[in-house]
């Protein structure tokens, strides 16, 4: 058995920890100490239409001790592409690292398979030494972002925005704008990280409930009752503080590669419309954004063009990207505070009309615990894989049947092409999951929870921002129903840190086919206490309401505990396209599969 | 589920049978290559409308509008078989006519449940007009014969073309998209493991000092491991008990492993080994559980128990509470061991979490002995019990 994953343990090193809050919340500026051997500031802007990028090792210093990362023409992060829509680029990625294969894959860019830069689908990866050439048009316009698809090279740095600017004026104006591209560091090798996850998962889970909160939650709610709800997460064999299997213990978060003592600033006047454009390249964490004193307007999430929605603060999933306006004036400082989900750390950085400048910095908000209705535990789920699961419901047999999905379609598949998905109905669980190793827990969700803030973020006196916010500023772009429905369950153990797609991790799972040219509708149920943000690379995800209808066109699709979401995939693109969770060791852990869309023969 | 209409659950229910029991020769289709026709489908229809019914764009030779509509017709009276044989849509069938409608119509869905509430049809005609539509250079009224097929079914009305039309893909997209491989997707370790020494204590005996260890390990993946387990006993430079075990586990349960492998006995007495069979894992409430049954030569047998638990006084001082027992199927009056529950021990750890992987703590623990081993063990020692302050360290990597 592992160490307990909750086992109560302080940070490796308290050091650093006094250091990723201490010293930002003091406001100290950064020194020396910050910048490493790569260049760790405001990414540089390569633009044209030729590029060449060098996958190289280097040293970065972040916390004071230099540690080796992946950098891209000696940056991390990577630097700034700024594309043009309509273009067609070519970028030779060189591949300098010693002994390992490389990879960049686009986030979010519509392009043939074999640019998508995912080793065993798009191509065998670049071998050290060699050159690999991407070349394709771009489609569209928005922020996105790159980064390495092998191993953990995303971790270690390999991660840098991308802009690509469209043909057409965007529909709204803005005078400046700026990158704000939140990541998290460790000191730890990437893959050491990994194994320790797997060693214990809950080494990062240090703030489980003690003796003493249970004598205080006695005082508060009574014996019989806490005891009851002690006894849920008991049985459960959880802990409800556990949000995220990494945090700030192991983290340092930071802004355009700047540890919030670093703090990153960038510049604005007085009076100017500033776009900034967000952008989530951690491995693991998602981001809770806000600046003090600025309401921020959301004009495009994931890149693409959104109806205005003005907020005090927006959850960015991992892998996610948001645009924002804000219009700073009547300070000349105001602090941009990214604190983690799970309220152990913080990104920060400010803009200000001049360097050297620095706001308040927020304390984080109290950490939330989970509830048992979070996770749509509705108290009779099973748990264990004892789950009910009625046996011959294709619906949700992704793998049992992963081979025959086609055939589900026609063969008079469960699609009720113009019915709400969120129609309720009992939570089926796929057979693949009952009595799984695998799958610690089973949940009964039964709605996609689109207006909920999310965790930690109710009722917190400031406006969030809701995926029921996000509304494209285009109609459906297909306007097809879809003609079947996938449902696939987001399945995990948390003592074993192992997580997949249905029970069945990637490594034995079959691809998930579509037909070329079909309209599906992809129903994702979180069987986990974890969010999960899913990418399906190659296509859009668009995301339904819960009515079942077209509401936002994102390429990462957050799935919170207790969710059930659904949304329409235009299987427009030939080829095999990695499909999985953000959390870079999830995905690594076997949250992933192979989607392959064939021409139907 | 309150709020489930019957007037969807009954038609979900009707299309959610079909694929249980769908025709074998469907699934089979889906595991082969899906690039070849399957069965006796003509050569020549291979080529042609097959894309239709998913809305995919045909190929070149699909541009034929002549070609396509001949298919459709002479295809249709096969309907009955594509829709089994085909139902999963990879094959080469002639028409998207017909194999759309052979599924639908063939495959076990009674047809009833369909009409009334129009999936069927409406996904039936969606997928021609998608291929009228994605075809553009097949436009061709001909594909309208096939269209005649959903509204004869009764159908909704045809559904809209997608607004964006989606492109015919060319041989040189076909070749982007699935470019030969030689390596599959590399992920992080399969393999992993962890060694934890969950007890090197020692206490004051009398005579000496006494010192006691106990250690697992695992190595292997998320459902087999190999396991090893370690415990022993040593005091005043005697070694009292010590013994290996190496164990294959395997998963059985999300919360439980089952291991089998054998235990080798150093002390006491002459080295023995016994067959080990035994379940571990986490019982609810976080209760650590381990109980192993032991079959030793000469029909011997033992059974020994553990359950755990650790409760957080603060986030760094953890109490652990812990008893084990062990029974025996019979004498062993050299080793000093009685028949039935011969010794249990209770112990109580409070733990220092100096680092995550360090912990020093002390604790009280208290041993006893019962039936015959208690005799045995108090002819020898002088006494059947023993209580026993422990400081020790809890260590894992």
């Amino acid at each position: 058995m592992s160490p307990s994953r909750d086992a109560s343990f302080l940070p490796a090193s308290p050091a650093r920890r006094r250091f990723v809050q201490g010293l930002a919340l003091a406001g100290v500026a950064g020194s020396g100490l910050l910048r490493g051997n790569a260049l760790a500031m405001t990414p540089a802007v390569l633009s044209g239409h030729d590029f060449d990028l060098a996958i190289g090792q280097t040293l970065l210093d972040i916390t004071g001790r230099p540690r080796p990362a992946v950098a891209v023409n000696g940056q991390v992060p990577a630097p700034l592409l700024r594309w043009r829509e309509g273009d067609t680029v070519s970028v030779r990625v060189h591949n300098r690292l010693p002994n390992v294969p490389s990879s960049i894959h686009w986030h979010g860019i519509l392009l043939p398979a074999n640019m998508d830069g995912v080793p065993g689908m798009s191509f065998d990866g670049i071998a050290p030494g060699e050159t690999w050439l991407y070349r394709f048009t771009l489609k569209q316009s928005g922020t996105y972002w790159y980064h390495s698809h092998s191993l953990f090279q995303e971790q270690a740095g390999l991660y840098g925005p991308i802009i690509v600017d469209p043909l057409q004026p965007p529909p709204y104006r803005y005078d400046r704008e700026h990158v704000l591209l939140f990541s998290d560091w460790t000191d730890l090798a990437p893959d050491a990280l990994f194994r320790r996850l797997k060693k214990a998962p809950g080494y990062d889970n240090l703030y489980r409930r003690t003796a003493t909160d249970f004598l205080r939650d006695v005082r508060r709610d009574g014996l019989r009752a806490t005891l009851a709800e002690r006894g849920m997460w008991g049985r459960m064999r959880m802990t409800p503080s556990d949000l995220s299997d990494v945090n700030g213990n192991t983290y340092t978060y930071l802004l355009n590669g700047q540890p919030p003592a670093g703090n990153w600033t960038g510049l604005f006047r007085p009076g100017e419309r500033v776009l900034l454009r967000l952008v989530n390249a951690g491995a693991m964490t998602h981001f809770d954004v806000r600046i003090p004193g600025l309401k921020m307007t959301v004009v495009a999430a994931d890149g693409q063009y959104v109806h205005p929605v003005s907020v005090d603060e927006l959850r960015i999933a991992a892998a996610e990207t948001y645009d924002v306006i804000v219009e700073p004036t009547g300070q000349d400082a105001y602090t941009i505070f990214a604190q983690d989900l799970g309220r152990t750390g913080f990104a920060r950085g400010t803009l200000a009309v001049r360097h050297g400048l620095a706001a308040p910095v927020p304390a984080v908000d109290p950490r939330p615990l989970l509830a048992m209705g979070d996770m749509a535990h509705g108290g009779h789920a099973g748990h264990g894989g004892q789950g009910r699961h009625r046996t011959g419901h294709h619906d949700t047999t992704g793998q049992a049947h992963a081979g025959h999905q086609a055939a589900q379609a026609h063969a008079g598949h469960d699609g009720h092409g113009g019915h709400a998905p969120a129609t309720p109905r009992g939570v089926v669980h796929p057979p693949t999951e009952a009595g799984n190793p695998l799958v610690d827990m089973q949940a009964s969700p039964t709605g996609p929870r689109l207006d909920d803030p999310g965790i930690g973020l109710r009722g917190n006196g400031r406006r969030v921002l809701a995926y029921a916010d996000l509304r494209s500023l285009f109609e459906d772009p297909d306007g097809r129903e879809p003609g079947r429905e996938v449902e696939l369950h987001l399945t995990g153990h948390m003592e074993k840190f192992a997580w997949s797609f249905n029970g069945v991790p990637f490594a034995s799972a079959e691809p998930l086919r579509l037909n070329y040219g079909e309209r599906v509708r992809i129903v994702l149920v979180n069987d986990t206490m974890m969010h999960h943000p899913i990418h399906l690379h190659g296509m859009w995800s668009d995301l339904e309401d819960a009515q079942g209808r077209f509401q936002v066109r994102k390429h990462t699709v957050d799935m919170p505990p207790g969710t059930r979401r659904s949304y329409r995939v235009r299987a427009d693109a030939l080829g095999r396209w990695a499909y999985h969770c953000h959390l870079l060791y999830h995905m690594e852990a076997g949250m992933m599969r192979e989607v392959r869309v064939e021409e139907a023969a | 589920m309150k709020r489930l209409l019957p007037m969807r659950i009954l038609p979900a229910i009707l299309l959610v049978l079909p694929p249980g029991v769908v025709p074998a020769a469907a699934r089979e289709g889906g595991h082969g290559d899906h690039r070849r026709p399957v069965s006796a489908q003509p050569a020549s229809a291979v080529h042609d409308h097959h894309a239709g019914h998913s809305g995919a764009a045909p190929r070149p030779s699909a541009h034929d509008p002549d070609a396509g509509h001949a298919e459709a017709t002479s295809a249709a009276p096969d309907a009955p078989g594509h829709g089994h044989g085909h139902g999963h849509g990879h094959d080469g069938h002639a028409n998207h006519a017909t194999t759309s409608h052979g599924a639908h119509d063939h495959a076990p869905a009674p047809a009833p449940a369909q009409a009334p509430h129009g999936t069927h049809a409406q996904r039936a005609s969606h997928a021609h007009v998608t291929h009228d539509d994605l075809a553009p250079a097949a436009t061709p009224p001909h594909d309208h014969a096939a269209h005649a097929m959903p509204q004869a079914h009764g159908a909704a009305p045809a559904q809209p073309a997608p607004r964006e039309p989606i492109p015919h893909p060319t041989d040189a997209d076909r070749a982007a998209a699935f470019p030969p491989l030689r390596h599959g997707h590399a992920h992080g370790g399969g393999i992993n493991s962890l060694v934890r020494f969950d007890r090197l204590e020692g206490w004051d005996a009398d005579p000496g000092t006494g010192q006691a260890w106990e250690a697992r390990a695992w190595v292997g993946g998320d459902v087999q491991r190999l396991w090893l387990r370690s415990e022993g006993e040593r005091e005043d430079g005697r070694t009292l008990a010590a013994d290996l075990e190496v164990f294959y586990g395997r998963g059985i349960s999300p919360w439980w492993d089952l291991l089998a492998g054998v235990r080798h006995d150093f002390a006491p007495g002459d080295s023995r080994t016994w067959a080990a069979l035994g379940v571990q894992g986490m019982a609810p409430y976080k209760f650590e559980v381990a109980a192993t049954a032991y079959l030793g030569s000469g029909g011997r047998t033992a059974l020994r128990a553990e359950v755990e638990y650790e409760l957080p006084l603060t986030r760094r001082l953890l109490l652990q509470p812990k008893l084990e027992l062990e029974l025996h199927g019979r004498d062993d009056v050299r080793r000093g061991i009685g028949t039935g529950l011969s010794t249990a021990e209770a112990g109580v750890r409070l733990r220092w979490a100096a680092t995550p992987r360090f912990a020093p703590y002390f604790g009280v623990v208290h041993e006893r002995s019962f039936g015959d081993t208690r005799r045995y063990r108090a002819a020898e020692h002088g006494q059947a019990r023993d209580t026993h302050w422990v400081a020790g360290l809890r260590w894992w990597f």
